[in-house]
């Protein structure tokens, strides 16, 4: 079958326009542009379609329009000329007037309007974040009398979750900080000959400062994102409505396992880390910047007093106990769509993320008025 | 005579969704033992009327009972009362996907009802052989086919053997034999159970088989236009309703 092109003319007899439609109308062609003025003048509109080959919705458009033209100039219309499938698809099109709108439907604000709804959605959540919290304290007092209503099954598997499951990425990023840290360091200290002090440079900017934040940082993204993900899917299956209908306490029953996960694996994470940290200094130290091992490892201890391990411990608890509270939070208040589970999951690492930031900030000010 | 209060009661609840009217003045009472129809086209508002009844969502307006004891103006304890004596089928069944269908079952007898697990397993194994899933103890939720999800999740509502059953849109997704044996059940509880059934369906053949009282909200005027027997509405109810029920032929 040979392909002809579209072609569409229209005539005008004593004030009766022909529109001549012709060729192969697909919507994969180029299709001709008619100047429809030429109907502006005439009493009515008819269709020659002999000449039509095959034809596919690219026609139907064509002719709507054609038909919009004529109703607009009051201008009879003919449809007799045209193929029978095609008549059926136009009344199909038009049987049902396009809806009139009366509130005007805006899809896209102006900068102005979005950033108020953020703040009015950002205000009206207030209420709703603060009983999420005031839920959990609840919970948490039922759990320190053991009256909390969870599953020990469900905890366990968080904590597994939460904890030795992550141990991989820890250990390479705590690992790779280590020797980023060391480095750094030595760029400086060579200078003076003082090598030795990497051992303090690296044992106590780890295990004080960034092996809680690193940890922190790798929970918002692993775990936080996972809370709010699951949270979120629970809600868009109607599942935390079935423990509403229950009349079960969902924040026992969902939100707190995930919580005490997190606050147990949270600072055995950051111990963790901050040794890693620690050898990965002390592999650099001796491999590249001749340190002996020992001297290292005594310099290290020497460092090392039990309050910085407690201070990083301290703070890997509070960005855990954040992480948990960002993913459950954001997962609670989860729409009921998948793009909803979506916004809800990047929400939670950017709200665990921006907590740890303050927290950080918060507590490093605080220790540092404290003398500790 | 009996004078007990109806078992649900609705007086000019009105429902709103933030600035949102979702339908405004709905008045109905439920009795014991009726399977009582919530219908009404796409969008209507079906599913949010059936939210406030099982207490999920509160009214902008008026009020909801059952049996004289006012859901949402009470106090917590008698809020949670009530709900444990319902129980509700969603519509996409929402088993608890991270438990086996036993312990979905089993969760509300052992948190609730404080049975021994032993007991509540063989009260959840009985649970699912009268929903037809006899040996699917240990399946999880993702592992089975939706008509059995929702059976299964029947089976869940009935767990702490309520005496007013919910069921949200029960035969959507089904095929036409799952839907008809989900009917079939659903007549066998009233029966067997002496329970009170409220369903939100917009299914004739669901409609006209088992429901004996019904509801009609109308989207276009934000409120019910008529209630009643679905088979005395089909024939004589308003034009709107009349063409529900007739699928527009009169």
């Amino acid at each position: 079958m040979t392909d002809r092109p579209a072609s569409a003319e229209c005539q005008v007899d004593a004030s009766v326009a022909i529109c001549r439609l012709a060729g192969d109308w697909r919507t994969s062609q180029v299709l001709p542009v008619m100047d429809q003025t030429k109907i502006g003048g005439c009493t009515a509109l008819s269709f020659d379609c002999h000449e039509l080959g095959e034809w596919d919705s690219s026609l139907l458009v064509f002719v709507l329009q054609m038909t919009k033209t004529a109703e607009q100039n009051n201008c009879r219309l003919d449809t007799a000329g045209l193929p029978a499938g095609l008549v059926r698809l136009l009344q199909l099109a038009r049987a049902v007037p396009a809806k009139a709108q009366t509130d005007e439907v805006l899809h896209e604000d102006g900068v102005l309007e979005y950033v108020g709804n953020v703040t009015l959605a950002t205000w009206w959540r207030i209420p709703q974040n603060l009983a999420f919290i005031g839920d959990l304290t609840q919970s948490l007092g039922r759990f320190v009398t053991g009256k909390a209503r969870y599953q020990r099954a469900n905890l366990l598997l968080f904590i597994e979750d939460a904890g030795p499951r992550a141990l991989p990425i820890v250990s390479l990023i705590s690992f790779l900080v280590g020797t980023i840290l060391a480095y750094m360091g030595a760029a400086q200290l060579t200078l003076l000959g003082a090598q030795i002090y990497i051992a303090d440079l690296v044992g106590i900017g780890m295990v004080r400062e960034i092996a809680a934040l690193m940890t922190g940082i790798i929970l918002a993204g692993r775990t936080g994102a996972a809370y709010a993900a699951q949270l979120g899917t629970m809600q868009v299956n109607e599942e935390i409505d079935a423990f509403r209908t229950f009349g079960l306490p969902v924040s026992d029953f969902l939100v707190l396992p995930r919580f005490l996960a997190l606050l147990v694996m949270a600072p055995l994470l950051t111990l963790y880390a901050g040794i890693v940290g620690v050898a990965a200094g002390m592999l650099i130290a001796t491999t590249v910047f001749d340190v002996g091992a020992f001297a290292y490892f005594n310099q290290t201890v020497k460092a090392l007093t039990l309050t910085h391990f407690a201070v990083g411990m301290i703070k890997g608890t509070v960005y855990g106990a954040l992480v948990a509270l960002a993913g459950c939070l954001c997962g609670m208040r989860c729409g009921r769509s998948a793009q909803a589970v979506g916004d809800a999951t990047t929400a939670a690492v950017v709200l665990g993320i921006l907590l740890i930031t303050i927290a950080a900030s918060l507590l490093t000010m605080v220790f540092q008025r404290l003398g500790i | 005579m009996n004078t007990a209060p109806p078992v649900i009661a609705v007086e000019e609840l009105t429902m709103r969704y933030g600035e949102r009217l979702i339908q405004r003045d709905l008045s109905f009472t439920v009795n014991q033992g009726d399977i009582f129809i919530i219908m009404g086209g796409s969008g209507c508002g079906k599913s949010t009327l059936l939210r406030h009844l099982i207490g999920l969502q509160e009214p902008a307006s008026g009020n909801v009972r059952f049996s004289g004891q006012d859901l949402w103006r009470g106090d917590d304890a008698t809020r949670t009362a009530i709900q444990r004596r319902c129980g509700v089928l969603f519509q996409s069944g929402a088993l608890w996907s991270s438990l086996t269908l036993s312990e979905n079952i089993m969760l509300p007898m052992t948190e609730i009802a404080a049975l021994k697990p032993a007991i509540a397993r063989e009260l959840a194994a009985v649970k699912l052989a009268l929903v037809g899933l006899a040996g699917f103890e240990d399946f999880y939720p993702s592992e089975i086919s939706g008509g059995m999800k929702k059976r299964a999740a029947l089976a869940r509502a009935m767990a702490l053997d309520p005496d007013i059953l919910f069921f949200d849109e029960p035969s959507a997704g089904l095929d036409p034999l799952s839907s008809a044996h989900l009917d079939e059940l659903i007549l066998e509880l009233r029966a067997s159970l002496g329970a009170t059934i409220v369903v939100v369906t917009h299914e004739l053949a669901s409609i006209f088989a088992i429901g004996n009282n019904s509801l009609f909200l109308d989207a276009d005027s934000k409120t019910m236009i008529a209630g009643g027997n679905p088979n005395t509405l089909a024939l004589s109810g308003p034009d709107t309703v009349r063409a529900f029920l007739n699928r527009g032929k009169s």
